[in-house]
């Protein structure tokens, strides 16, 4: 049977993570599998876990301001590695234009503070083929 | 699409790919799978098992970093537990292997149990065949964090490492039968703290009570700090003279044979008993034969033979 498997990443420097884990543990509550790979990480870094693990959708979880910086690296490494099957989704601190235009950008959905952890489980069922 | 050339090309993708398939049971992995058989046979598998917390997945970490210094390539895969309510697994390994993502000479594959017992996923074996054939030297197996009878581990694995830590028992708990028995070599990881001495002492004294024929291999007990990196060049010391051991017994001919007869066995029973499900039984037969059994109309011994006896009268 097809599970959905998820990559939840924290991106750059930031060290808060109480978001994303909660995020994983509703997404592991939800039947997923939820890779989580700790802090710190580089764009690069999260594109080979993605490749490796072989992952339907990178979480990203970024609260330190660089996300109209780092989201963009993220899809750019997927692409020159012609990867076209990943959805990305983000959370955390981001403001609303900016938020609109990383959608614009191919961000699948952007999740701020405050988001029932159950949309974000819906979200990724409607979107992912099982 | 033929995954298979694609790994023997060297295409991580397809790797990551063909695990995914072998995980979902897909009946196009089977095809791939035998393609890749002649091309396995070459990586040292190494389980790595021991209860939760005690640091597999750190140590892990430190003797990839050792092998990468021998210019060995590396494939990791970790398997946490799935949950049994919910189907849905977090797994967090990775985490402790950090440096080593974007080594390209590294493969790591993170993986839930899947409803599997004994620390080890059904897609295991498999998963370090492709790891096999795509190259690696090692492959580092870490099972779930494991209870004293997870010895599935033992099956695949050349050389087990069973990872254990200072407090984390007395010489009763170094007596008892299962997961004690299986292992090559024991860590004691995190040598830093206190009871180290202790510890070494209880495992000591346990192989102690065992006889070792003469030419036989003797378990060893190893001391690291994956924290500290410290102890990590002695246990791959260590793991390399198990494998010499292997060699030079013939003890190597053995654990293969005996692999390659589980594998067998278990992929003729899968397979007949899909024959028959698909072939034998007529449709609906199955559940009327269960509800007989239930009613007490036919035990399920007979019912069984019957069975089995209808398809070579067929």
């Amino acid at each position: 049977m097809k599970k959905i498997r998820v990559l939840i990443a924290k991106l750059g420097l930031n060290g808060h993570d109480r978001g994303a884990k909660v995020v994983a543990r509703a997404l592991r509550d939800a039947g997923m599998e939820v890779i989580y790979t700790g802090l710190h990480q580089t764009p690069e870094q999260v594109m080979e876990t993605a490749i490796q693990e072989d992952v339907d959708v990178i979480g990203i979880s970024l609260l330190s301001g660089a996300h109209m910086t780092l989201f963009p690296m993220v899809q750019k490494l997927l692409k020159e590695h012609r990867i076209d099957n990943i959805m990305i989704i983000g959370g955390g601190i981001i403001p609303e234009e900016d938020s609109f235009k990383l959608k614009q950008a191919g961000i699948a959905e952007i999740f701020g503070p405050g988001t029932n952890t159950k949309d974000i489980v819906n979200f990724i069922l409607s979107k992912v083929k099982k | 699409m033929n995954l298979a050339e694609h790994i023997l090309n060297g295409d991580r993708k397809a790797v990551a790919k063909l695990i995914t398939l072998v995980e979902n049971n897909s009946p196009e992995s089977i095809k791939q799978l035998s393609v890749l058989h002649s091309h396995c046979g070459k990586a040292h598998v190494i389980g790595v098992t021991g209860a939760p917390g005690c640091g597999k997945s750190s140590l892990i970490g430190k003797l990839t970093a050792e092998y990468r210094k021998l210019g060995k390539r590396v494939g990791i895969i970790a398997i946490d537990p799935t949950s049994p309510f919910t189907g849905g697994a977090f797994l967090g390994d990775r985490i402790r292997m950090q440096e080593h993502f974007t080594d390209k000479d590294i493969f790591i594959r993170s993986m839930g149990s899947r409803g599997s017992l004994g620390g080890i996923a059904k897609s295991t074996a498999d998963t370090a065949k492709i790891l096999d054939a795509f190259g690696k030297d090692i492959i580092f197996i870490e099972t779930v964090g494991a209870g004293q009878a997870d010895v599935e581990i033992a099956k695949i694995a050349l050389t087990l490492l069973v990872v254990t830590m200072p407090g984390s028992g007395d010489d009763v708990q170094a007596i008892k039968a299962g997961i004690l028995e299986t292992g090559d070599i024991f860590v004691i990881n995190k040598a830093d703290i206190p009871g180290t001495e202790q510890a070494e002492l209880y495992l000591e004294q346990m192989l102690n009570l065992t006889s070792y024929p003469a030419g036989k291999w003797k378990p060893r007990v190893m001391k690291t700090s994956a924290s500290l990196n410290t102890g990590i060049a002695e246990l791959v010391d260590a793991i390399q003279s198990h494998m010499e051991y292997l060699k030079k017994s013939g003890e190597i001919g053995a654990k293969l044979r005996e692999k390659a007869r589980v594998e067998f066995m278990a992929l003729v029973k899968q397979n007949v008993t899909k024959y028959i499900l698909e072939h034998v039984i007529k449709k609906g037969e199955l559940e009327e034969t269960i509800e007989r059994i239930i009613k007490r109309q036919i035990d399920p011994y007979s019912a069984a033979d019957e069975l089995v006896e209808r398809i070579f009268s067929e």
